[in-house]
């Protein structure tokens, strides 16, 4: 009995530490996009700094593009996020249902993209775009991310698709289904977890990626917020004040999804339908 | 309810042939059960029937319409799997109406139907339950009740009661009997329990190595298998098989296994004289070997070592010595053997089957 109190102990001190380690820098940016302009370089540590005030908030909107850049990186990561999970469901049940000429190799090939790194497929991915002559646009900028998130969707939905008893679509096809339905109404609906996973790595990367966008994108108007954000630092001053204030809002859209998609994060949905 | 009908079946996959040539035919209302030991093919049988899987080479009828390139949804089959394949995320209601509802019937007609099924199946009180919250027998009526609400032409069941324990398995067995004698639809059934075969079956198909070995009432196959392999498949305990000359000797005919002499009446095998001087297989039910001393027939007795006694509730196996590798067993009700004693026993002469070593045919 005692023994497991210290261990109780022992272990949420361990968490409470573990949370104070990740929350402190957010806490800090929260605290720098509060500080008056004369104060953003002081080394005051307080979390509410003498004098708060939401001004660079209130800048950031009506002195910069923010609203514009939100809504194209929101654009840009809903498609993506939205491509890559329809394209990626069918793809993978293939993979894991059919047996085709190169299925192994095609896996193998997808599994290879995946372990080239980003910056090598800029240049290519920059030629391409611009052969489509697609530079600059949301087209653009969503095939480029679809090509670098899909192999790891296929993977991770091929992956769960296998786990799911064959033996539930033959009882929809006996039952009256044509193989279509029965993805849609038996495999789709039972995949939730995988598909949620498959769509939250899609949003994060979309959301937080800049090397590519970089490359893509020139005009200011057609930033996306990690762009955007690197435009108020100048060449002689940064504005940390907004920096801080844009770095708060862009972690909200991210929370949400995060915490809406969490109930579709159960694993076990299949349970009880087969014998296991 | 329908004819079902396999001509000249084969399946190959790779480089096996799974199924060699299947000829069978399924009446009306009949219940045929398909048994064999695992990878006899009979479950791919069953597939073909259901259309999951392709034939070879072939022809399968159902209601004297051939089915070959018929999807499994327009055959007019219900198919109830060995781990069920319940949708888990639909409750037993929806379960059971899926097909329906795929079909667009009525609603009313789903309801009758749905609740008429759970009815039979005495699960009224499951019907808004999801499967995860279901036991393994309930889940098992949920998926007969899905093949139900069809009002199919055929019945399929593959190994259905192969992952209930012992007692439910048994409750379960009595259910489909009843099922059967209710609706009386065509039923084909696929189990590698020899024990559900003859029990449930109007017809048995004994498999093996993806061929028929023989067809049958459950009687026919019990009282006069076709081979060897049929005949140490059904029956428990195991047939006993005895290797020995066949010699004539004053116009009686014997089979002499070592020292041993086994008097075999001509009656039970007519051609005895064909195969004077050869040898063959005599096999033997335990329950066909007598030990009763009132009724063994004391003249062509056969003296033996009582090796091992296995009490089994209402009645003990006793395995005989009969020679130093060969040990046969019997049962009896009396419980007064023990083991290692003497014993006398005799056959009982209407139930003598004897086989071919070569062709392991029957040969009476």
């Amino acid at each position: 009995m005692k023994k497991s109190k210290i261990k109780s102990i022992l272990l949420h001190l361990l968490l409470i530490i573990a949370v104070v380690i990740t929350t402190y820098p957010l806490i800090r940016i929260f605290s720098v996009s509060i500080r008056p302009g004369d104060r953003i370089i002081s080394t005051d540590l307080s979390i509410i700094p003498k004098g708060a005030t939401f001004l660079s908030y209130i800048k950031l909107f009506k002195e910069t593009y923010f609203i514009k850049w939100i809504f194209n990186s929101l654009i840009i990561t809903l498609s993506t996020s939205l491509i890559g999970v329809i394209l990626a469901s069918s793809a993978a049940y293939s993979f894991s249902r059919y047996k085709f000429f190169g299925r192994k190799i095609g896996l193998y090939i997808l599994l290879f993209t995946q372990m080239v790194p980003a910056g090598m497929l800029i240049l290519p991915l920059y030629l391409m775009i611009m052969k489509l002559n697609l530079i600059n646009t949301y087209l653009g900028m969503i095939i480029a991310y679809s090509v670098s998130s899909l192999p790891f969707s296929i993977w991770i939905l091929k992956g769960y698709y296998d786990t799911i008893p064959r033996s539930l679509e033959e009882a929809a096809m006996v039952d009256g289904a044509n193989e279509i339905y029965a993805f849609y109404k038996i495999i789709l609906p039972l995949s939730t977890p995988a598909l949620s996973i498959a769509f939250l790595f899609n949003f994060t990367m979309a959301w937080n990626e800049y090397l590519v966008a970089r490359v893509i994108l020139y005009n200011p108007k057609s930033y996306t917020w990690t762009l955007g954000l690197f435009e108020l630092q100048g060449q002689f001053i940064t504005q940390w004040g907004m920096f801080a204030a844009g770095s708060i809002i862009i972690t909200i859209p991210v929370l949400l999804i995060f915490l809406y998609s969490s109930k579709w994060l159960v694993s076990g949905l299949t349970l009880g339908s087969v014998k296991g | 309810m329908a004819e079902v009908k396999f001509v000249n079946v084969k399946k190959i996959f790779g480089d096996n042939l799974v199924l060699n040539n299947i000829n069978l035919e399924v009446k009306n209302g009949e219940f045929c059960v398909i048994v064999g030991p695992s990878g006899c093919g009979k479950t791919t049988l069953l597939r073909i029937l259901a259309g999951l899987e392709d034939v070879t080479e072939g022809e399968i009828y159902i209601d004297n319409v051939l089915v070959n390139n018929i999807p499994p949804s327009k055959r007019e089959i219900a198919m109830v799997f060995q781990d069920y394949a319940l949708y888990p995320h639909m409750t037993v209601k929806e379960n059971m109406s899926f097909s329906l509802r795929l079909r667009n019937f009525p609603k009313e007609e789903i309801k009758k139907r749905v609740n008429e099924a759970a009815e039979i199946l005495q699960i009224k009180h499951l019907l808004d339950r999801m499967p995860k919250q279901l036991s393994g027998g309930q889940r098992q009526r949920v998926a007969i009740g899905r093949a139900i609400v069809r009002h199919p032409k055929v019945f399929l069941f593959d190994e259905p009661l192969s992952n209930l324990d012992a007692k439910l398995r048994e409750e379960m067995r009595i259910e489909i009997l009843r099922l059967h004698q209710k609706l009386q639809t065509t039923m084909v059934y696929v189990t590698h329990d020899q024990i559900e075969a003859m029990t449930l079956g109007s017809k048995i198909v004994v498999m093996n190595k993806g061929v028929i070995q023989q067809e049958g009432t459950p009687i026919e196959i019990y009282k006069k298998p076709q081979n060897i392999f049929v005949a140490s498949f059904i029956g428990t305990p195991t047939m006993n098989f005895i290797k020995g000359k066949i010699i004539l000797e004053n116009d009686k005919t014997f089979l002499i296994h070592k020292e041993k002499k086994f008097f075999i009446p001509s009656y039970s095998f007519p051609d005895y004289s064909k195969y004077n001087g050869k040898e063959v297989i005599l096999g033997i039910r335990p329950d066909d070997i007598i030990l009763d001393e009132s009724k063994i027939d004391k003249e062509n007795a056969i003296s033996a070592r009582v090796d091992v006694v296995e009490l089994l509730g209402p009645r003990e196996n006793v395995y005989i010595k009969i020679s130093d590798e060969k040990t046969i067993c019997a049962t009896t009700h009396s419980f007064n053997i023990a083991p290692h004693t003497e014993i006398k026993f005799s056959l009982n002469y209407l139930n003598i089957h004897i086989f071919d070593p070569e062709t392991e045919k029957r040969i009476n």
